[in-house]
């Protein structure tokens, strides 16, 4: 059976309630009749043989590349570097797909009497993961082959004895990377590419790079650049990352990139119900809502978390390529579209998400304010194609109760962050020039990256710029039922229900707006025409 | 005339830093321009006499008036009118030099208006201060064979409690005389002070001073505790001293201690008058200025003013008295006056006494004064903290017994709820506990009150003041523009309205005026004070003050990190069991308490240990930590002040935390061949050590303590939280909640992160690494093995 591809629907008055997403619960909202829903493609079906695709994609690389065993030499020095913990959301079910590429690849090195191996967690400035995050990731046979001996640990972005730095851009751009990862002879890269954003150069050069390389593209100017970050083509972001990727490849760094594509599979039995469209459930499906929405309202935020936490997704892997890295991501890229593209005529002058209980940034861990905002007006806002799809100036309504709750081992900066400078300031400029690199270079935050589980003490900035396109483009934001204090505290407006937030948006957009909801998860991507 | 009766007269004048001795310098210096005055002042602790004179008597708001009108010559006229001795008119011969002896007694008048006013001082306080103190001026006076005409103050309530009229006589002159000795009164009253003492020392007493400062104090440490206790004692020898004043002056028909030991005084003064001329003044109660120096003024509370202000602010709704009750109020311009004119008159041979009050010829009635006040607070209402204004309700009528009983009621509710709370596990700075205790404290106050102006509102005598008004009308008519001290023009409504209330508001500072507050509030304005640049260390207590978890925990997680699940339950059962044990050892004492605890850690690997430590700090440490105390280190180092944490945790525990701090002081256990032995090395910082390691590190790296700022939780932590200039309590205890209020410390609520994880045990997650190596190893030479087969 081949997916039916996802459709635009005008609501009218038999459209049932739309399910949104709630952070850790659910609602359902009777949209205005003439507002119109986005429904992503259902999933693509997957490919038959993963180990058969994986080794045919190492054997018949892509671009200027020979296959992955011919690169295998006794005596090499082989770094195998692989996405983090952010990807894929939710976690997928094991085993993961990284730790099946890696068993072949690590295969292939051993036969060929390779002895220096190591495996890189490509976390860039993102929190060191636990073991048990990471036997998940590369498998257990894997984490206990290597990790003892000290050859499969997390990235260090701080250690200035594990970088180096490999020159400047033309247009001034830093390069630095893990120096494990440049004096290899050969550098591979396991990829999970669940968005458009993720891949190519944006693997090693984001994934094995410190701060003083980041910064040249994760700030506001870049952000207010790329429209969309999530469109390759038109994302300052990835032109600055590109230039960084190609002076590793000039400097003689090897890459031997793998990439995946996932379908949208996003949710396991029983929480299918969250893949149907509204009108299409079945009784059971409704059964199953109601039961799940009820429960979630009764029980208290930390035990919804825990369940939600727990989910893992079946997806399908859709496709594997192999090879150098340009190559590959341009045929990767074609397969993310493929699944999350859905066609939409015109821009709307409200535009509705319903922010789930996960972001890149929250595995394991509670997703704050800071996280609330970058999901919906980083990410979700950002997943269009040609042109935002809410107009310049309209108003973008998010369900989510934005408690103002932290991790307190996870985002100590993000804490500090939400009470110093967005007390102070919420203009994405102001807090970048007053405050980055204090943040930054702080002694503490530091220290807690490298010996705890924190993330980066910069990476809160990182959040809030990722907001900065979607800032300065819209006239407002609305967020029903979020916390009151801790939505006021970003600069945006608390809604108890979606028709106070309508309400509250006509005073932006006038009487009678058009409304569009962004029906994601599963993962949809807007192509506005 | 009276300024030409006192022209060059010297006069003397004790008790001139209170509200009628005020009174009376500014008049005299006023209104008799040539004369001049001897203030016999009690030196302060840290200040002379000419300093006290200064500040509680010349920068008094009642000179204003003469400030204004000599200009840039108000210093050089008063320093050279006004010579100022110091004495003590409670101490054998007054403690002057005979040079100052001779000055005083060389006096032309002497105005003694010293006196102990409190109504419950201690019995022999009363007794040394309103007894003797006259006796001993007269004494001062004989050995230097001086005659001044000596002029007492005394009370119109030495007529004690009783009905009907109160002429100008003697005590001893009246049907209700009473014999008493007063010089037996003195040595018993002496001697009740020494049994007393004697008694607070019986080993009983004492163990029960002990008990309660460990109570109040929680395991502070010996220095602190013992200072504690002898304060207790203390307290208590004064307390009972209190109860024996006032049952002493009631068995014998007094009010209270005050008017008893005035009343004695009387009659000591005449009996050993001599040759000195003696003229008795009795105001009644003393109120604010009807005209002089300005209307209104006043100094200090006086009587029922905190009642008129906790009506004000809707606290108290019953009004001790009877509404057709007479209250007998008399301006304190109007004292001053009368003191003046008998002074002016000059002495006589036979002792007289003159009343100055208002009950005879011109009463105030209670109901005036209630409706009065009403109607004033209904015009004036009083504004909150937040810019409400509070309802003044009707104001009823109890016989003051019945308020009393009241008041006793919810005073001793108000105690049981404070011991309550103060053995609650609550931290904090919870609104309640110190809503408690300033309620507490605040119906402690009125509860005092009521006592007292019950007592005077039962005393239904009418005072005379026949031979007061005669003087007045004896005075020629430019004297009575001057000096006036006729009551009967007194209009007490118009007095009430417009005269007393708005000055008793004023100084009791509540407002009238519904402002909201403008600026920071206390708490940002403190903070900004530890937080200064000029500010030279922050020190930091670890447990609840940065850290919701204890020494156990810590244990408890470093023990479990490498026990497999059966164990871990043994562990968590068998240190739950223990739970009791050890907070009572705690309690008991700190130090012994972790001397006991530490030595588990023997034979611990101290490389194993070290790592485990460091896992830690994520699962144990930055869990439980509070965020904003953290970021009050990072403040306190982004201003430049050096930091230090001391703590009675260990140092290989807390050594994670040590990109936070310059320096940190911990408990620390020996090691050997590898392995801890469980014995410390040194004292462990707790209570009162930690204060001394505290000021050691700050003295070594010459960093000034009045500079430095503490933050703590317990009121064990006092001596630390002493030390330093600026002192903060985090998340108090209860007892330091009400220490931390009182003394306007800086009180911070840091809470852990909300949302974030709340392990039920302090129990560290599996440690798989170790437990699987051989295994792993197996695998990756399989993996090689397999390799190299399918290559052959």
């Amino acid at each position: 059976m081949t997916a039916r591809k996802g459709l635009v629907l005008e609501v009218d008055r038999t459209t049932p309630p739309i399910l949104f997403h709630h952070g850790e619960g659910l609602r359902l909202e009777k949209l205005p009749v003439g507002s119109r829903v986005v429904y992503p493609n259902e999933p693509l079906d997957p490919v038959r043989d993963p180990e058969r695709a994986i080794a045919e994609a190492l054997a018949n690389p892509l671009g200027d590349r020979d296959p992955l065993a011919a690169y295998m030499q006794p005596g090499m020095k082989l770094t195998i570097a692989f996405d983090d913990l952010s990807l894929p959301l939710p976690p997928m079910a094991a085993p993961d797909i990284r730790g099946r590429i890696i068993e072949q690849v690590l295969d292939m090195a051993a036969a060929a009497g390779v002895d220096d191996v190591e495996l890189i967690a490509a976390l860039a400035l993102h929190r060191r993961m636990t073991e048990a995050e990471l036997r998940h990731a590369v498998g257990d046979r894997v984490y206990d082959a290597f990790a003892p001996h000290g050859q499969l640990y997390n990235f260090d972005a701080e250690d200035p004895d594990a970088l180096t730095h490999l020159g400047t851009t033309d247009a001034g751009e830093e390069v630095v990377i893990s120096k494990r990862a440049a004096e290899s002879d050969l550098l591979v890269y396991v990829n999970i590419n669940l968005v458009s954003m993720d891949g190519g150069h944006k693997s090693v050069a984001t994934g094995l790079s410190p701060y003083t390389a980041l910064r040249h593209h994760h700030n506001v100017h870049t952000m207010l650049h790329s429209t969309s970050f999530m469109d390759p083509e038109s994302s300052e972001l990835h032109t600055r990352n590109w230039r960084q990727g190609r002076l590793l490849a000039e400097a003689g760094v090897k890459v031997f990139q793998i990439e995946t594509t996932l379908n949208n599979n996003e949710f396991p039995s029983p929480y299918d119900f969250l893949k149907r469209r509204e009108w299409e459930m079945t009784p059971r499906d409704r059964m199953m809502l109601m039961g799940t929405k009820t429960a979630l309202d009764l029980m208290s935020r930390r035990q919804a978390r825990r369940i939600f936490q727990g989910i893992r997704a079946p997806y399908g892997l859709t496709s594997v390529q192999a090879g150098e890295v340009e190559a590959v991501h341009r045929q990767t890229l074609e397969n993310v579209y493929r699944q999350h593209l859905v066609r939409v005529e015109g821009q709307t002058d409200v535009m509705t998400m319903g922010l789930p209980y996960i972001c890149p940034y929250n595995v394991n861990s509670i997703m704050n304010p800071i996280l609330v905002a970058c999901l919906g007006l980083g990410y979700f806002f950002n997943l269009y194609r040609g042109k935002p799809l809410v107009r310049r100036g309209g108003v973008v309504i998010m369900t989510h109760p934005t408690p103002w709750e932290f991790h307190p081992v996870h985002h100590p900066s993000y804490i500090d962050f939400f009470e110093e400078v967005l007390a102070d300031t919420t203009d994405p400029e102001v807090i970048e020039h007053r405050y980055e690199k204090r943040y930054a270079e702080d002694e503490w935050y530091r220290h807690l990256y490298r010996t705890s589980y924190a993330y980066h003490g910069v990476h809160p900035f990182y959040m809030w710029y990722w907001c900065a396109h979607a800032l300065e483009h819209l006239g407002g934001v609305i967020i029903v039922g979020g916390d009151k204090a801790a939505t006021q505290r970003m600069g945006f407006r608390s809604a108890s229900t979606m028709n106070d937030a309508l309400e509250m948006a006509t005073d932006v957009v006038g009487r009678d707006p058009s409304i569009t909801h962004f029906h994601n998860p599963p993962m949809l991507m807007a192509d506005v025409v | 005339m009276i300024a030409d009766a006192l022209a060059a007269k010297r006069i003397a004048i004790t008790g001139a830093t209170g509200f009628l001795g005020t009174a009376l310098v500014e008049r005299l210096l006023r209104s008799v321009p040539d004369c001049e005055l001897v203030l016999l002042v009690r030196p302060g602790r840290r200040t002379d006499v000419n300093r006290r004179v200064q500040r509680e008597i010349l920068r008094n708001d009642a000179f204003e008036r003469l400030r204004a009108a000599w200009g840039s010559d108000f210093d050089e006229i008063c320093s050279r009118r006004i010579t100022a001795v110091s004495g003590d008119v409670s101490v054998d011969s007054l403690g002057l030099s005979p040079g100052d002896l001779e000055l005083l007694c060389g006096c032309d008048v002497i105005i003694h208006a010293a006196a102990s006013v409190s109504f419950d001082s201690p019995l022999d306080a009363s007794i040394e201060t309103n007894l003797l103190g006259p006796n001993r001026l007269l004494d001062a006076c004989q050995s230097q064979g001086a005659t001044p005409h000596f002029i007492a103050v005394s009370t119109c309530y030495v007529a004690g409690n009783r009905r009907g009229s109160a002429a100008e006589v003697f005590l001893a002159d009246t049907p209700f005389s009473m014999d008493v000795d007063w010089r037996a009164e003195v040595s018993a009253a002496r001697r009740t002070r020494a049994d007393l003492d004697a008694a607070s020392r019986s080993p009983e007493r004492l163990r029960r001073f002990h008990r309660d400062a460990r109570e109040e104090l929680g395991p502070a440490g010996l220095p602190l505790l013992a200072a504690k206790t002898e304060q207790l004692r203390r307290e208590w020898v004064d307390a009972e001293m209190i109860t024996a004043g006032r049952s002493r002056a009631t068995s014998l028909g007094w009010p209270d201690v005050y008017t008893y030991s005035k009343a004695l005084g009387e009659q000591a003064l005449v009996e050993l008058q001599g040759d000195v001329p003696i003229s008795i003044v009795r105001p009644s109660i003393i109120e604010s200025a009807f005209a002089e120096p300005s209307p209104g003024w006043i100094r200090g509370f006086r009587m029922a003013e905190p009642l008129f202000v906790s009506f004000a602010k809707g606290e108290l709704d019953t009004f001790p008295g009877y509404p057709e009750g007479i209250i007998d109020v008399i301006p304190v311009d109007m004292v001053a006056a009368a003191i003046i004119a008998v002074a002016a008159r000059g002495p006589v041979p036979e002792p007289e006494i003159f009343q100055v009050a208002s009950g005879a010829v011109n009463p105030l009635r209670f109901k005036v004064l209630t409706e009065t006040t009403m109607q004033w607070f209904q015009d004036h209402p009083v504004y909150d903290a937040k810019g409400h204004p509070t309802a003044s309700t009707q104001w009823n009528y109890a016989g003051a017994s019945g308020l009393e009983e009241q008041l006793d009621r919810a005073m001793s509710l108000f105690n049981t709820a404070e011991k309550v709370v103060h053995r609650l596990p609550m931290r904090g700075r919870n609104d309640f506990t110190i809503r408690l205790a300033q309620r507490r404290a605040g119906l402690e106050q009125i509860r005092d009150y009521v006592l007292l102006y019950g007592a005077y509102g039962k005393c239904e005598a009418l005072y005379e003041i026949d031979r007061t008004t005669e003087l007045w009308e004896s005075l020629p008519a430019a004297d009575r523009e001057r000096f006036g001290f006729d009551p009967r023009v007194i209009d007490w409504a118009t007095y009430i309205a417009d005269v007393h209330l708005p000055t008793v508001i004023a100084q009791a500072r509540v407002k009238t005026t519904p402002q909201p507050r403008t600026g920071p509030s206390r708490n940002e304005r403190l903070r900004a004070a530890v937080l200064d640049p000029a500010r030279h260390f922050a020190a930091f207590d670890l447990e609840n003050t940065l850290i919701a978890s204890n020494v156990v925990e810590t244990y408890a997680w470093l023990a479990t990190r490498r026990l497999d699940t059966p164990q871990r339950v043994r562990f968590a059962l068998r240190t739950l069991a223990e739970t009791p044990g050890l907070w009572r050892r705690d309690r008991r004492d700190r130090t012994d308490f972790l001397r006991y605890f530490y030595r588990r850690y023997r034979g611990a690997p101290v490389g194993q240990l070290d790592a485990d430590s460091a896992e830690m700090l994520s699962h144990l440490f930055l869990t439980k930590a509070f965020p904003a105390g953290l970021r009050r280190v990072r403040e306190h180092r982004a201003a430049g002040h050096r930091t230090v944490l001391i703590t009675g945790a260990l140092e290989l525990a807390v050594q994670p935390l040590a990109p936070l701090f310059d320096h940190i002081i911990a408990a620390r256990i020996d090691s050997r061949e590898g392995r801890y032995t469980g014995e410390m090395i040194d004292v462990p910082p707790t209570g009162e050590v930690r204060a001394q390691m505290m000021v050691d590190w700050a003295a070594e790296e010459g960093l000034d303590l009045a500079q430095g700022v503490a933050y703590a939780d317990a009121a064990s932590d006092m001596p630390m939280l002493e030390a330093v200039g600026y002192p903060v309590a985090v998340n108090p205890e209860t007892r330091l909640v009400t220490i931390a209020d009182k003394r306007g410390w800086l009180c911070e609520n840091w809470e852990r992160s909300p949302g974030g994880p709340r392990p039920l045990l302090p129990i560290a997650p599996p440690f798989r690494v170790r437990a699987n190596t051989d295994r792993l190893d197996r695998t990756h030479r399989s993996r090689r093995a397999r390799a190299a087969g399918s290559l052959r």
